[in-house]
């Protein structure tokens, strides 16, 4: 049976398992391969997407208990415009093999989100589920302080 | 074995080696030009192996392994420095798998000396020499050798293609080429008159390319300043193409399960795999088994649910027992003895003697990007697209696999989430063509999840030391180092070439015999365990352990000398070795280390040279409310000219992190021979809330280019054992350090 699944809003009609993990459906099925497998058990955080406006690990999320739109990094700034943490992570050189990036940046989405300004403390609890081997934190520290200056 | 076979045997494993090369296929064959791989279209040109103009514009040819490293920024503003490109419009391309972009300075490392003190002339030596990796088909990313290869060679390869470009403008122009100028990307006349490259593309191609003057760094426009990163638009918005993310038509997805004893295959049962929604064929690899289905989670599951029967490990099953045999190398002869100053046997008379062992584990290489290798074999040719840090030997073991000749094997070499040398192995490419082999027509993705990546790795090796030395009116007199490990070398070099290695293995002892402190009694010696448990090059390779014996030990004979540990290191470290005391000199600074320390706070310091270049480090660390935090890290470098001081920074506070990380809390231990850990919940690296803040100082001193990939790495563990003893008085003698001080936050 087809289910809808509705990305960057698009809405897609899927013929597989409702227990497929998200991320795969996104990767394999629709293409959208910004998306990322680092652990497939929710240690890394570069799986990171929003449902519904939230970060989500969507190698965790079941294809059949997504219940509201899902954005991913290719949907996350406008047609013809990046987000703020996007211009802020090119300003800052965040990125050394980009690999983790995807999901930093939805993550640091959800956190701006919530609170326009977030303290170091904060940024801390908010991003630490979010691996980085290159070891880029320092500068997406800068670069997530420097987006909330401009939201 | 082969002419080749055993100059290659030679050259590789003996420091005189490159000399046997050159003396065997004589200096003609060396020097001769290797072909140039670009096929340009009608109206384009290949002005060399690195700038192909097309009509839209030229694209620059980076054929080194992107691995976050930012090498492709950086060669891209090599060339363009040369020839006159403007930032904004430059266009890279990693290009094909090719002899000609061979890594001269690879072979170059292999030169006897310590490295620091090598002369103007060893170095020119170094770089003809060198020209023998074309032999090998040494297209390389690794020992952080890709701006030492290319300093030189890519300005050239751009002045180069400048001039023919001109040339041709001259003759459409009928003026003298001398009178031409150039500039973002244009031909400029005496009259104002601006030609495009693309334009003059297919007159420039029938041109004679000649190798004129470089212009001198006063004139640099793009090198030397913090250029923005050609890949980041592309990372930071989801766009950029990992390995994992190649999706030629009508790709099949598919997961490897290998034996994590590390040996081959009883028998297996494909029916459970089979049995599973979306699984359409079990696919034997020989030593692995392949389960292709529909997409990435049926192949997955698949492949967890094969019941396989394996073979038992050849090495002995647990970490205890492998670590006893690395100890037992002790008692043989050692490998090599590449450091023997005055009388090390003898204690010097009314000196203090000091001896500690020290141990490191095995250690994963864990980067963020799982293996991978997607593959299709179509009639009579093979592509395979990965990322990979050596596309010749990708080419090689695809040729191999499907016994087509290696010019029937294209590698699309993409970029790649993390490496850190685990993806100069040749495993990936091989079981991604083997498997291509048994479906063709059809592409295949071929994926190790997490732990099939953690447990199939090539591991940094453990190590053991074991230092002695001795001081006297508050200097070191006496310094008899002993390291024990297996050779990632020897395996390495096995794995890619077919080839045994013998001779002193350099890497073993990387960081330790070429430590550039003055002690008037010094002997370096390593020892190598014969042992099957697989390992190799991890960043920063030999130096990743012996920096942390090296510099831990050099602290204890500051302690026991009565010297400051700073002080202590550059009082013989001035006259060795200037260039790297005044690394030293800025650390001091840019730490603040003469300054008074808070209450609950320790300092400490490390240096190390390797891959040609100086990095000196300070970490300090904070107790409060029962837990010790990495508080500060400051680091100062010098890599001679800054090619691009953002990318400089970057690689010295990742490195540094790689670094701490690993001597925080990582190690790969065995049990019934298959590697313990699987993912990150047990293999965990520094986070967010765990990184301390970073001050970093980049000099210029050097004339020579060193690396910049690697050499941030090994002064962490040192520098940050060195402060918990500053904090606590308990030495840290072993990693990682987190079972020995259980408050580290």
């Amino acid at each position: 049976m087809a289910l809808t699944l509705v990305v960057n809003g698009r809405a897609h009609a899927l013929d597989l398992p409702p227990e497929m993990p998200l991320l795969w459906v996104l990767r394999d099925a629709l293409g959208l391969t910004g998306t990322k497998y680092g652990c497939g058990v929710a240690a890394c955080g570069a799986c990171t997407v929003h449902i519904g406006g939230q970060a989500v690990r969507s190698c965790q999320v079941a294809l059949g208990d997504v219940a509201a739109e899902v954005t991913t990094i290719e949907g996350l700034g406008g047609a013809s415009s990046l987000h703020p943490l996007q211009e802020a992570w090119i300003a800052h050189q965040v990125a050394q093999c980009g690999y983790c990036q995807s999901g930093q940046i939805m993550q640091a989405a959800d956190l701006l989100a919530r609170s326009p300004a977030p303290t170091d403390d904060e940024i801390d609890a908010a991003m630490d589920g979010n691996l980085c081997r290159c070891g880029t934190y320092p500068r997406i520290r800068a670069a997530i302080h420097a987006a909330a200056a401009k939201v | 074995m082969s002419r080749a076979g055993r100059i290659a045997r030679r050259s590789f494993l003996v420091g005189s080696v490159a000399i046997a090369g050159g003396a065997a296929f004589g200096a003609w064959f060396i020097g001769r030009e290797a072909p140039n791989p670009l096929r340009p279209g009608a109206g384009e040109a290949a002005l060399g192996p690195f700038v192909l103009v097309t009509r839209e514009g030229v694209t620059l040819i980076t054929p080194r392994a992107e691995m976050g490293q930012g090498t492709q920024t950086t060669l891209a503003a090599l060339i363009a420095e040369e020839l006159d490109l403007a930032w904004q419009e430059v266009r890279i391309d990693h290009g094909p798998a090719a002899r000609a972009y061979y890594n001269a300075a690879l072979l170059a490392e292999g030169l006897p000396g310590k490295g620091y003190d090598r002369s103007d002339a060893m170095h020119a030596l170094g770089e003809w020499l060198g020209q023998a990796g074309k032999v090998f088909d040494l297209q390389v990313t690794g020992g952080s050798t890709a701006m030492r290869d290319a300093y030189v060679k890519y300005r050239l390869a751009g002045a180069a293609a400048r001039e023919a470009l001109k040339a041709a403008a001259a003759r459409r122009l009928g003026v003298d080429a001398a009178t031409l100028s150039t500039e973002a990307g244009r031909v400029i006349a005496p009259d104002g008159t601006a030609i495009p490259y693309g334009e003059l593309a297919e007159a420039a191609a029938a041109e004679r390319l000649r190798a004129p003057d470089l212009r001198p760094a006063s004139e640099w426009r793009l090198l030397g300043r913090a250029l923005p990163r050609l890949d980041m638009p592309a990372k930071s918005t989801g766009r950029a193409v990992f390995s994992l993310d190649v999706r030629p038509e009508g790709l099949k997805f598919a997961a490897i399960r290998a034996n994590p004893m590390r040996a081959g295959i009883v028998s297996f049962d494909p029916a459970p795999a089979l049995a599973l929604p979306g699984v359409e064929r079990v696919v034997d690899l020989g030593d692995a088994v392949a389960v292709v289905a529909s997409n990435t989670w049926f192949a997955l599951q698949g492949a967890e649910a094969l019941a396989v029967e394996w073979e038992g490990a050849p090495y002995p099953p647990d970490t205890g027992s492998i670590l006893a045999r690395i100890e037992a190398a002790f008692e043989s002869d050692p490998n090599s003895t590449l450091r023997d100053d005055g009388d090390a046997a003898a204690l010097p008379a009314g000196a203090t003697e000091v001896a500690a062992d020290y141990a490191v584990p095995y250690l994963a290489h864990a980067a963020m990007e799982p293996l991978n290798a997607t593959a299709l074999l179509q009639g009579d040719r093979l592509t395979i697209w990965t990322g990979t840090q050596g596309p010749m030997f990708a080419k090689k073991v695809g040729a191999a696999e499907t016994g087509l000749a290696p010019e029937n094997v294209d590698v699309v070499t993409t970029l790649m989430g993390g490496a850190f040398g685990r993806r100069g192995e040749v495993d990936f490419p091989r079981y991604a063509a083997r498997l291509a082999a048994a479906m063709p027509g059809t592409p295949v993705q071929l994926v190790w999840s997490r732990s099939e990546d953690m447990r199939q790795d090539f591991y940094r090796p453990a190590a053991l030391a074991r230092m002695r030395g001795a001081v006297a009116d508050g200097r070191a007199v006496l310094l008899d180092a002993q390291v024990a490990t297996q050779s990632a070398a020897q395996q390495g070099m096995k794995r890619w070439t077919g080839l045994a290695m013998g001779g002193p293995d350099k890497g073993a002892v990387d960081a330790l015999f070429n430590a550039p402190y003055r002690i008037a009694n010094h002997r370096v010696r390593g020892y190598l365990a014969d042992l099957a448990v697989p390992v190799g090059f991890w960043r920063s390779v030999g130096a990743s352990h012996n920096a942390f014996f090296q510099e831990c030990f050099m602290d204890e004979l500051a302690a026991a000398a009565g010297r400051d540990p700073l002080d202590f290191r550059l009082a013989h470290m001035e006259d060795e070795f200037p260039v790297g005391a005044a690394v030293l000199r800025a650390v001091r600074e840019l730490s603040g280390w003469d300054a008074p320390k808070a209450p609950g706070t320790g300092r400490g310091v490390a240096f190390c040279y390797s891959f040609g270049t100086s990095v000196a480090m300070v970490v300090e660390v904070r107790e409060a409310g029962g837990r010790i935090r990495l508080d500060r890290v400051a680091i100062a470098c010098d890599a001679g000219p800054a090619l691009d001081p953002g990318i400089i920074e970057a690689q010295m506070v990742g490195g540094a992190i790689y670094g701490l990380s690993a001597a925080l809390d990582e190690a790969i231990t065995f049990a019934g021979g298959a590697a313990e850990q699987e993912n990150f919940p047990d293999y965990d690296a520094l986070r967010m809330s765990g990184t301390p803040a970073f001050a970093v100082r980049i000099l210029s001193a050097q004339p020579h280019v060193g690396g910049v990939g690697e050499p941030g790495t090994p002064p962490a563990a040192p520098a940050l054992a060195n402060a918990l003893f500053d904090l606590s008085g308990q030495r840290a003698r072993r990693l990682p350090l987190r079972p020995d001080f259980p408050t580290l936050a």
